[in-house]
């Protein structure tokens, strides 16, 4: 993204043009796309995004709200990118084209824009105002006010808009991942660590699964890392950068490039493959900045993916022998054709003992979460829920491993949705299980 | 958007609103098909769900002489599916049904709007075998493969589309509904008219059902690589294997431009530092299948193959004949435009044809980059270009010209695969002559009389 293009004409022109033409229009993208499948629309395939983009930035099309829908339509899953053989850099087109709709405003409601100003550019600017909220959802969930919701029909008294996404509500853990590094984490940091590793604790990831983050900080330990949970960091900005709001997401990569200092880390782990995927690219967010390109640079090269930094530094296979449980992996979008990390959580699940992986159809087709997409397109993420639990279903696996927050909500909510008796996990929980497991015996 | 409106409310009238396309946004994603550079608004999109709708959707066109462009995942190469202007887009992906697979008769019947994909698993699902495999068989229509006679990379042992139409559903452009063939493996009665519609690029009536032959699938299969370091030795291990009277199902060449992309995408350990790759694969029972293994091998290694390497496994093979169907995708790495052509020679000429287009290339100073079936003498140069560049552009386009002039001189075809559509209509009179021409545009007037069905395309 030309970061100079902002206050010009179109987000699209400002673009360099060989991007908008890498797309030669072969069609190979379209059975990977779940959107076009769905519909078998070409405006709803990549081919036919790109298409239309590029007639924008030819003049020959606007920048409508029925192009506007339709960029909201796509999932940003990028399962295009890995089946492209042209190497279209469909992440930076996508970007820049919902970047123009907000800056023209094509959706613009009072409701809308209301609703995107209060959570996208207030609440998940800090981490801070997400705690309280949190500790408010907590109160909800441990009072028993959910279970009234829940199971005495109290969700009839709710708009049916919010009734739909009440299951969606992740629990909010009891302590943040702060907190537990505090208390008792920190302490287990080796003596002389072979590695130094910076961890990112994420938004959504901090609230709902910090016991995953203590459990990916438990592994890195076991495998001689010193762990740093920088506590100035704040969320990594993916959600901006996916609905437009590229100075937003700019803020929040600045900020936490300086929480980091990068330069004095050997790698920075993500355990979400929504996060990672966005970080790897703050390089080029920041490319046009005045002061952080050369940073931005040296962070975007140390991002890892947790199971790829684990394959990468040689892991240690934990030894104990669990009860055998078959369990299945779901390839999270953004971690897979995002990050282009596949085998590696694989690798970790078939480690650890007692487990037997067996393969899921479709593994690489996404589950509906797509960040906010459950909650933006509910109906196109429900078709995707189901599709994604019957063939969860049909594997027979009690557990199924995935390696982002958004994922493992969703599957969460289509396992009590479609009835499908599943547990839902990190590969780190259950390799951290495993050591942990070690040391009791 | 031009469109009449009237003529809109006559296709609403039996058609839901999402089966009518009219907005300026799905417009603009009809006005391409996988040909580089041609480009045109067409006036709506129809996406009928069957049959019936198709032929009420021909009779309205004919009666208001509205021309239509018959299209399936547009995929296609020669701008055959590009719009005419204020036309029809006929869009039959919608119409994607197997209908049944006959094991008894070993037939599979479909709509027109399947994937060669769908219609392949569908096959294996019974232990059958449908072999034309086009580069884009993940995304093709088989509809789109019978209206241009598609090949693929099986074509030497296998043979093409044609060889596999049993009987076709054919809307007529008046509506009327021809049924042509039977599943009976001979038929004699009356003109083969299924044959005329195979290759009719749309341009006689619409394909909605199609039967096709299945026959076994072969027992077992194993697939090899030759390295070259001289294409010139890659050409005449292709010559001396077909000498030996050994048929593969598959051989496939890619040159070193290709080499590099398709390993820059795929990455699955294609050596880039050899001048020519050869994908060589033989398939039937375990015996025969070892026995010509060994034989091509030592043919390669006899004719400067710099190593032979064999694929441990099916998925390994199955791996490098993927790879390889993403060639010219892939070739987008290099240029923004890519041109890719599918000029065909007997195989005895195929080396004279390879180093004629290199020459070529240099004349002009034009990028090319060639793979193709070299089993079958159907060769892929591919133009690297730019279109925003005009004068190169032009360029390209006498190197082309070139290519085609001697391929036909050396007894070949303009199109081995893809078809004329837009892209070589120009060139197409050359190879025919003029009584070849005149007999086709008779044979149009009789199906077309109104030239409503795909005008401007194969000829005008």
């Amino acid at each position: 993204m030309n970061r100079d293009a902002v206050g010009t004409a179109n987000l699209l022109k400002g673009l360099d043009y060989s991007v908008v033409q890498q797309c030669m229009h072969c069609g190979m993208c379209l059975p990977a796309c779940p959107t076009y499948t769905a519909t078998l629309r070409e405006r709803s395939s990549p081919r036919g995004r790109i298409a239309m983009m590029r007639a924008i930035a030819d003049d020959q099309l606007e920048v409508s709200r029925t192009f506007a829908e339709e960029m909201y339509f796509c999932l940003g899953c990028l399962a295009c990118t890995t089946a492209c053989p042209a190497g279209v850099d469909y992440t930076t087109l996508f970007e820049s084209a919902r970047a123009e709709i907000e800056r023209r405003g094509v959706l613009d409601t009072p409701k809308r824009n209301a609703v995107r100003g209060l959570i996208v550019n207030w609440l998940f600017m800090s981490k801070k105002r997400l705690r309280r909220l949190g500790r408010m959802m907590r109160l909800y969930q441990v009072s028993g006010l959910q279970w009234l919701v829940r199971n005495a029909g109290l969700r009839y008294l709710m708009p049916k808009s919010l009734r739909d996404l009440e299951p969606l509500t992740p629990a909010v853990q009891k302590r943040s991942t702060a907190q537990l590094f505090q208390r008792e984490l920190r302490q287990r940091n080796p003596e002389n660590p072979k590695y130094r590793v910076g961890f990112l604790s994420g938004c959504i990831q901090d609230l709902s699964y910090s016991d995953v983050n203590a459990d990916t900080i438990y592994v890195l330990q076991e495998n001689g890392c010193e762990v740093v949970v920088p506590e100035k960091q704040e969320c990594c900005g993916s959600l901006h950068a996916h609905n437009g709001e590229v100075e937003s997401a700019r803020a929040l990569a600045r900020i936490n490039i300086d929480a980091f200092a990068p330069e004095e880390l050997d790698a920075i782990v993500a355990n979400a493959g929504g996060c990672g995927s966005h970080m790897r690219h703050y390089d080029h967010l920041l490319g046009g900045d005045p002061e952080y390109p050369e940073r931005a640079k040296v962070w975007s090269d140390k991002v890892r993916d947790i199971h790829e930094f684990l394959v990468e530094i040689g892991f240690r296979a934990p030894q104990k022998n669990g009860r055998t449980r078959k369990v299945t992996y779901h390839e999270s979008c953004h971690l897979n054709h995002g990050q282009k990390v596949s085998q590696a959580p694989r690798q970790v699940l078939q480690a650890i003992p007692g487990l037997e992986l067996v393969e899921l159809k479709e593994a690489d087709w996404c589950c509906g979460s797509a960040g906010i997409y459950n909650i933006t397109q509910p109906e196109m993420a429900m078709k995707l829920l189901d599709r994604k639990m019957n063939n969860i279903r049909a594997t027979g696996a009690e557990l199924v491993g995935s390696g982002n927050t958004g994922c493992n909500i969703q599957l969460k909510a289509g396992s009590h949705r479609c009835g499908v008796p599943i547990e839902v996990e990190h590969p780190v929980s259950l390799l951290a299980t495993a050591y942990r497991a070690e040391r009791e015996q | 958007m031009d469109m009449n409106t009237e003529i809109i409310t006559q296709f609403k009238s039996f058609l839901r609103e999402d089966q009518v396309l009219t907005e300026k946004e799905d417009l603009s994603v009809y006005a391409y098909d996988g040909t580089a550079i041609l480009h045109q608004l067409p006036g709506c999109v129809l996406m009928p769900e069957n049959t019936e709708e198709v032929g009420r959707i021909m009779a309205v066109a004919h009666e208001h002489r509205i021309p239509v462009v018959t299209r399936g995942s547009g995929s296609g190469l020669s701008g055959g599916s590009v719009p005419s202007q204020d036309c029809v887009v006929l869009c039959l992906v919608r119409m994607n049904r197997i209908v049944e697979v006959d094991v008894k008769n070993l037939t599979l019947t479909a709509e027109c709007g399947a994937l060669t994909q769908q219609i392949a698993d569908a096959a294996e699902g019974e232990g059958l075998f449908y072999p034309p495999d086009p580069g884009s068989i993940k995304i093709s229509t088989i509809g789109g493969n019978v209206a241009n006679n598609s090949g693929g990379l099986r074509g030497l042992k296998y043979g093409v589309t044609r060889d596999y139409v049993m009987a076709l559903k054919v809307v007529m452009a008046d509506g009327r509904l021809l049924e042509t063939g039977t599943k009976c493996v001979k038929d004699v009665a009356g003109f083969a008219l299924k044959d005329l519609f195979v290759g009719s690029e749309g341009s006689l009536g619409i394909i909605t059902e199609m039967t096709l032959k299945l026959i076994p699938k072969p027992a077992t299969k194993k697939t090899m690589l030759g390295l070259f370091d001289r294409m010139t030795d890659a050409a005449e291990t292709i010559s001396q294997i077909i000498q030996h009277k050994i048929i593969p199902c598959t051989l496939e060449f890619l040159d070193k431009v290709t080499i590099e992309c398709v390993e820059g995408y795929a990455k699955i350990g294609l050596p880039l530092d050899c001048e020519a790759v050869t994908l060589m694969e033989v398939d039937g029972h375990p015996a025969q299948v070892e026995e010509q293994a060994a034989e091509i091998e030592k043919i390669a290694l006899e004719n400067g193959a710099r190593e032979v390497r064999v694929a441990a496994s099916a998925e390994e093979g199955l791996q490098l004949a993927s790879a390889r169907r993403t060639a010219f995708s892939a070739l987008a790495r290099m240029a923004p435009t890519v041109m890719l052509e599918d000029v065909t020679v007997p195989r005895s000429e195929l080396a004279k044809m390879v180093s004629e287009i290199q020459a070529i290339g240099e004349r002009h100073r034009v990028k090319v980059g060639t793979f193709g079936h070299m089993g079958d003498g159907n060769l892929h140069p591919t133009f690297l270009t730019n279109e925003l560049e005009k004068e190169e552009l032009g360029r390209v386009e006498e190197a082309m010209a070139e290519v085609f002039a001697y391929a036909i001189e050396l007894g070949g075809t303009i199109t081995g695969e893809h078809g004329v559509g837009l892209a070589k209509k120009a060139f197409l009179p050359g190879q025919l002559g003029e009584v070849g021409m005149g007999v086709m545009r008779q044979m149009k007037r009789s199906f077309d009389p109104h030239g409503i069905l795909n005008p401007g395309k194969v000829f005008d």
